[in-house]
């Protein structure tokens, strides 16, 4: 009984939370707002038992996309003090319109999900008896590395497509250049002091995160996105400078995990077929794979909350 | 006990729905900063309990990743920013309204 | 029931009254460094308590020690955060009394 009532709680405060993120007026609020909902996302995820999901959530809605958003409000709100332009209120009409079109699109999806038959058809048992041909226990991570690596696969690369697509938004004096804006050092040695212990603790919880995710929920996303997040936190407490664009290091980072991933996949064609991954050595190239994928997957995620180049190099 | 952790897990659940008033109204940024820092903690006071409630151990790992990073969207509202025509002006993004 | 349950309850109690307390302390208190020192108490005492309640409910020692990490991480972050939050609260203060600049100082 109490677990349904947590849960149903759980949903409203959800539900309340998301609305109060789109009616409040100030920028700020609103993204504390999604942060907060990011947070009780999580928490559902693990109400459903997916751990992996939650954990990827917590660290990318409640960590990185705060982040990401308070840059963006930031210089916004420069952009619009240089500009001095006056807000602009949406016509009546145009409101009207947009809650019609939210409002049906929400009742078809409701129509649909409803429609949905009672027995889910999935592959979810033939993937749970061959498990132990995977090498790990964690079915999440067989089925993202090796079941479906062509998924993970292309997305990995498609994140480095995102990267590359904010980077070419860069006026051309400025390619080469360390990305991000110039960060005064800080004045406050709390900052400091925090980003100077928290990035190893991080640093060793994020390998722990993929070294777990062969059995127990984590994973080389998770244990990534830590990684970043640790990144991050160096840099905004002015302890490390970003490196160049332009560093050829940084670039083999960046490319590290795809093309890992594609020569595994690559060399499985002479054993049979495009990444697949031998069974007994399932488990070692599962790890490696991971490994490079966290390493390209902190770089990428760092990288995009820091942003393009904004000064010469 | 599964129950009775369910039973805290709510109340937790409550009190950090109220704190939500602080995040919606509190005048400055660091009132609504402080607001969501405590709806993150109650969030690990709630990863702990269904954990413990449910025998999900894993869970723990939530709770971790989400303790490490909960201060995140803070760290970077308090970082000053030099602009790059304005060397002289600190911007604290802080303080604002 | 059994002294652990005992004990989990009581120290689930203890807990959940400090985070109550954080969070009436965050919503009524009238300026921002008292609704500071009211969330202070339900992160650090609140979430202690109720980490030291669920240590003997787990399974094993490693999963207890996971707990204590946990509750050491959030003290870390909460403490930064109320530090940082204090100092700019202080150093607006000051600008708005005597036109100073922003400058919190060195520790």
């Amino acid at each position: 009984m109490t677990p349904v009532l947590f849960d149903a709680g759980l949903c409203v405060l959800i539900l309340g939370v998301a609305l109060a993120s789109v009616i409040v007026r100030e920028a700020f609020a609103a993204i504390a707002f999604f942060i907060v909902y990011g947070l009780l996302v999580a928490i559902a995820w693990t109400r459903l038992d997916a751990v992996d999901v939650a954990l990827a959530e917590v660290a990318i809605g409640a960590g990185l996309t705060g982040a990401l958003f308070v840059g963006a409000m930031s210089r916004i709100a420069q952009a619009a003090e240089a500009q001095a332009a006056p807000r602009r209120h949406p016509e009546r009409l145009a409101v009207v319109g947009a809650l019609l079109l939210c409002g049906g699109a929400g009742a078809a999806l409701i129509f649909t999900v409803l429609q949905l038959p009672e027995v889910a058809v999935s592959l979810a048992s033939l993937a749970e008896a061959n498990l132990a041909l995977t090498g790990v226990t964690n079915k999440v991570t067989a089925v993202l590395i090796n079941f479906r690596g062509y998924d993970t696969l292309l997305e990995s690369v498609v994140l480095l497509v995102a990267l590359i697509g904010v980077w070419s938004a860069t006026p051309d004096r400025f390619w080469g250049g360390p990305p991000g804006l110039q960060l005064a050092m800080t004045q406050d040695s709390v900052l400091g002091f925090f980003g100077a212990i928290l990035p190893p603790v991080g640093f060793v919880v994020g390998a722990y995160l993929i070294w777990i995710g062969s059995s127990a929920p984590g994973g080389a996303f998770q244990g990534g996105t830590v990684w970043a997040a640790m990144l991050l936190l160096a840099v905004l407490a002015g302890l490390i400078d970003p490196p160049l664009v332009s560093k050829r290091s940084l670039r083999f980072g960046l490319v590290l995990g795809p093309a890992l991933f594609l020569a595994i996949g690559i060399a499985g064609i002479f054993r049979g077929s495009f990444l697949g991954l031998d069974p007994p050595i399932a488990k070692t190239l599962t790890l490696a794979i991971e490994v490079g994928l966290a390493v390209s997957i902190a770089a990428t995620l760092a990288l995009l909350v820091i942003g393009k180049p904004r000064r010469a190099a | 006990m599964h129950d009775l952790l369910f039973g805290f897990a709510i109340a937790i659940l409550a009190s950090i729905a109220a704190s939500l008033v602080r995040v919606f109204s509190g005048p400055t940024r660091s009132d609504r900063v402080m607001g969501a820092q405590l709806l993150g903690t109650g969030g690990v006071a709630i990863l702990l309990l269904t954990a413990a409630a449910g025998g999900n151990w894993a869970i723990l790992d939530v709770a971790v990743v989400l303790a490490l990073l909960a201060a995140f969207a803070s760290f970077a509202l308090f970082v000053s920013v030099a602009t790059p025509k304005n060397q002289s002006g600190d911007r604290d993004v802080a303080e604002g309204t | 029931m059994n002294a652990l349950a005992i004990f989990t309850t009581v120290f689930l109690i203890a807990g959940l009254f400090f985070f109550i307390a954080g969070t009436i302390g965050l919503l009524r208190f009238p300026d921002l460094h008292s609704r500071l020192h009211a969330l202070t108490k339900a992160d650090n005492i609140g979430l202690g308590l109720v980490a030291v309640a669920l240590m003997p409910q787990a399974p094993s020692i490693f999963l207890a020690v996971k707990l204590g990490l946990i509750w050491l991480f959030v003290l870390l972050a909460s403490a930064a955060v109320s530090q940082l939050t204090a100092r700019s609260a202080l150093g607006h203060r000051a600008q708005l009394g005597s036109g100073e600049t922003n400058d919190p100082g060195p520790v």
